[in-house]
């Protein structure tokens, strides 16, 4: 057994990432439940009770709250953090914004949910795609050590200076929020090296009074906005930075994509999140009934990784986009196929097939995507595959 | 911070300064300007949503000589409980000198505090943050153009309560905003009335001392939504007082005591008639107002337990 192995803990993605609260030493922490992300505060605040954090915990009253209060302990210079799902985060969705426009670094875990009506407590991303323009940079991560490790990066990239953007570190509902899986913590010392506490930011200081969240004019407005999308291209370019200096670090990083068997691949599903791992059995699956499959998952959200994404797509003839939201009246009805089509899709030789499927965590086994997968044979050459959304395993179809 | 006993006492300087958008004869920002003075330099404000925000924090201009921070409409409170905690936590780890004391106040209008902002006032209040809330009451949304809100007085014209032939403005009774405080258990609530600037300011202070949250809760006559000309702001004010309409209190770890005595009251009608959001009230309607404001004054009365605001002289 290594030294390094002695360190590996079994966990939950939500219990990773109280675990990277902790090792980043965050100052105030908003507390508000709501299923699949609770034992993440419930986590932290066990943390607090041992003396293993130090740090306030507010027991707000609401997501609303929890958001707010967090902008509040940001504009002092403190590390914040929350976590939510769902309803909370749409219910935060206004404040997300004002988070964003002042440019404060928070950070969030994001245990992804279904929306309402009807209630559903399990998962899929129509949560997080209903902020996806909110200005945080958006990570989806899809393992506990990939929670953990990201958490710890992302109060890195949102205190860059050159960046001071909000960043969400979303993963799967129960299927990566409540799976215990082997993970091993960084510790406090590498987690500060990685992330070390510098307050980067204007912040309200009674020594050097400044006005924070003012009202501007038709004259201002649009500059501070443009100011949000250099922000978010500095932030791209800072996250490829993050991943080397992750590598040197902990010893372990992702890049903003992660390809499996894309080199030769001639049809491609792209994925986000927990799907990762069954995408890959589907891949080898899929070629072993003969066709030439590839997978890819999205780790960056926002900024969106084009060139990236476009380095490798090349040589793929059709690409199977799987959302796990739905873009009402749009065509194609998914939302990250819509932006493939927007953004690559003329530009690289390829049919693109938007495929919906898994809402409210209905089962999508292996099976299920080695079928995609090898269906995605029959849109070879077609351009507008794209534009009619298969929405997988629905019944009734 | 000490309680002024004379005008002497209250500090030159200025926190809150000129060059704003606030209306001509606006009383806000004389609230404000004494909030800031009694608190002093090492002072945190938060606003929400209202006309003191949109007209003092016009970028690239500010009135704001202390740090101030607007975030919402709905979470002032929310946004302060999150700057005491933070200014807790960065004392105990030394980012910021342990031995200094900053107050963490909010500045706030009726709308932002007795309807949207009511849950994270309540959240604030509830947890215990250090913070005082001073809540400006001009009994209106005045920074959308005088709608009503839950502050509004019975039969006031506004634009959503218009006076029509079947409707004769608000209907309903204007919410108790400190009894809601108190029942949350805190140190420290207070009424407090500009027209009465030492008694306001030594509330503010009192307030700011408190070992736990508190509220003070001041009448802001608003020239435009209530329409009267911009000279006679601080009068009415002093009218509110004198006919009962409007009662300086407080209340001290439960124990409440009237701070402005009234031995003999003038009729409400001296204050309604002055104000145009009143002017279509008949007799009988100002007399129902009469009939609410004596029962109002014998309620505080008892609770007070004494006779600190007396009867109606004509």
């Amino acid at each position: 057994m290594t030294l390094a192995s002695t360190r590996v803990k079994v966990a939950t993605a939500n219990e990773a990432a109280a675990e990277a609260v902790k090792d980043v030493d965050v100052d105030v922490v908003a507390i508000y439940p709501i299923t699949p992300q609770t034992t993440v505060v419930e986590k932290i605040a066990e943390f607090v009770a041992n003396g293993d954090l130090d740090a306030e915990l507010i027991y707000v009253e609401s997501e609303h709250s929890a958001m707010s209060a967090l902008i509040g302990a940001s504009a002092c210079g403190a590390r914040a953090f929350t976590s939510t799902s769902s309803q909370g985060l749409i219910y935060m969705h206004e404040v997300l914004h004002i988070a964003s426009g002042m440019r404060l670094p928070l950070v969030m875990c994001v245990a992804m949910r279904a929306l309402s009506a009807p209630i559903s407590i399990w998962n899929d991303h129509s949560d997080l795609m209903s902020v996806r323009d909110s200005g945080w940079v958006i990570y989806v991560a899809s393992s506990a050590q990939e929670v953990y490790d990201t958490t710890v990066m992302a109060y890195r990239l949102a205190e860059d200076p050159e960046v001071l953007l909000p960043v969400m570190v979303a993963y799967d509902g129960f299927i990566a929020s409540h799976t215990a899986e082997p993970f091993e913590p960084a510790g406090r010392e590498r987690a500060l090296e990685l992330s070390p506490k510098r307050r980067t930011w204007s912040r309200l200081d009674p020594d050097s009074p400044i006005t924070m969240g003012t009202i501007t004019s038709p004259e201002y407005y649009y500059e501070f906005k443009y100011q949000q999308v250099v922000a978010m291209e500095k932030a791209l370019e800072k996250a490829r930075e993050l991943e080397r200096a992750a590598q040197r670090v902990l010893g372990r990083s992702y890049g903003l994509i992660e390809t499996y068997k894309i080199e030769d691949a001639d049809v491609a599903l792209l994925v986000m999140g927990s799907y990762w791992d069954n995408a890959r059995l589907a891949v080898d699956e899929a070629r072993r009934r003969g066709t030439r499959a590839g997978a890819l998952r999205l780790r960056l959200y926002r900024p969106f990784p084009l060139e990236e994404l476009e380095r490798a797509l090349r040589g793929v003839s059709v690409l199977g986009v799987v959302d796990r939201a739905i873009s009402y009246g749009a065509r194609p009805s998914g939302p990250i196929a819509l932006e493939i089509a927007a953004s690559i899709g003329r530009r690289l030789d390829l049919s693109l097939v938007s495929i919906v499927a898994g809402l409210g965590q209905r089962t999508v086994t292996v099976e299920d995507l080695t079928e995609l997968a090898v269906s995605l044979e029959n849109a070879r050459g077609a351009r507008d595959a794209h534009l009619v959304t298969r929405f997988y395993g629905v019944r009734g179809l | 911070m000490k309680v002024p006993e004379s005008v002497r006492d209250i500090p030159r300087e200025e926190l809150f300064v000129g060059g704003h958008g606030l209306c001509a004869g606006c009383v806000a920002g004389t609230i404000a300007r004494h909030l800031v003075k009694m608190a002093g330099p090492n002072t945190i404000v938060v606003s929400s949503t209202s006309c003191v925000e949109v007209s003092t924090a016009f970028y690239p201009y500010t009135s704001w000589r202390v740090p101030w921070i607007h975030v919402a409409f709905e979470n002032a409170a929310a946004v302060a409980s999150g700057i005491e905690s933070a200014l807790k936590v960065l004392a105990r780890k030394g980012a910021i000198d342990p031995s200094r004391r900053i107050n963490v106040v909010v500045y706030a209008g009726d709308g932002g505090t007795f309807d949207i902002g009511l849950q994270a006032l309540s959240g604030m209040l509830e947890r215990g943050h250090k913070v005082t809330y001073v809540v400006y009451d001009n009994e209106a949304y005045m920074n959308t153009g005088i709608q009503r809100s839950g502050a509004t007085p019975p039969m006031a014209w506004t634009s959503t309560t218009p006076v029509g032939s079947k409707v004769r403005g608000k209907e309903g009774r204007k919410k108790d905003i400190v009894a809601i405080a108190l029942a949350h258990g805190i140190p420290y609530a207070a009424t407090a009335n500009p027209a009465y600037p030492l008694d306001m300011d030594a509330k503010f202070v009192r307030g700011l001392s408190a070992p736990g949250p508190s509220l003070v809760h001041v009448l802001m006559p608003c020239t435009t939504g209530w329409r009267f000309e911009p000279r006679i702001g601080i009068k009415l004010a002093r009218l509110a007082v004198e006919t009962g309409m409007w009662i300086n209190y407080e209340v001290v770890e439960g124990r409440l005591r009237v701070t402005t005595k009234v031995p003999k009251r003038k009729p409400v009608e001296e204050y309604l008639r002055l104000q145009g959001r009143f002017s279509h009230l008949t007799p009988e309607e100002i007399r129902e107002i009469q009939n609410t404001v004596d029962r109002e004054v014998d309620r505080i009365n008892a609770l007070a337990g004494e006779i600190a605001i007396g009867p109606v002289a004509r």
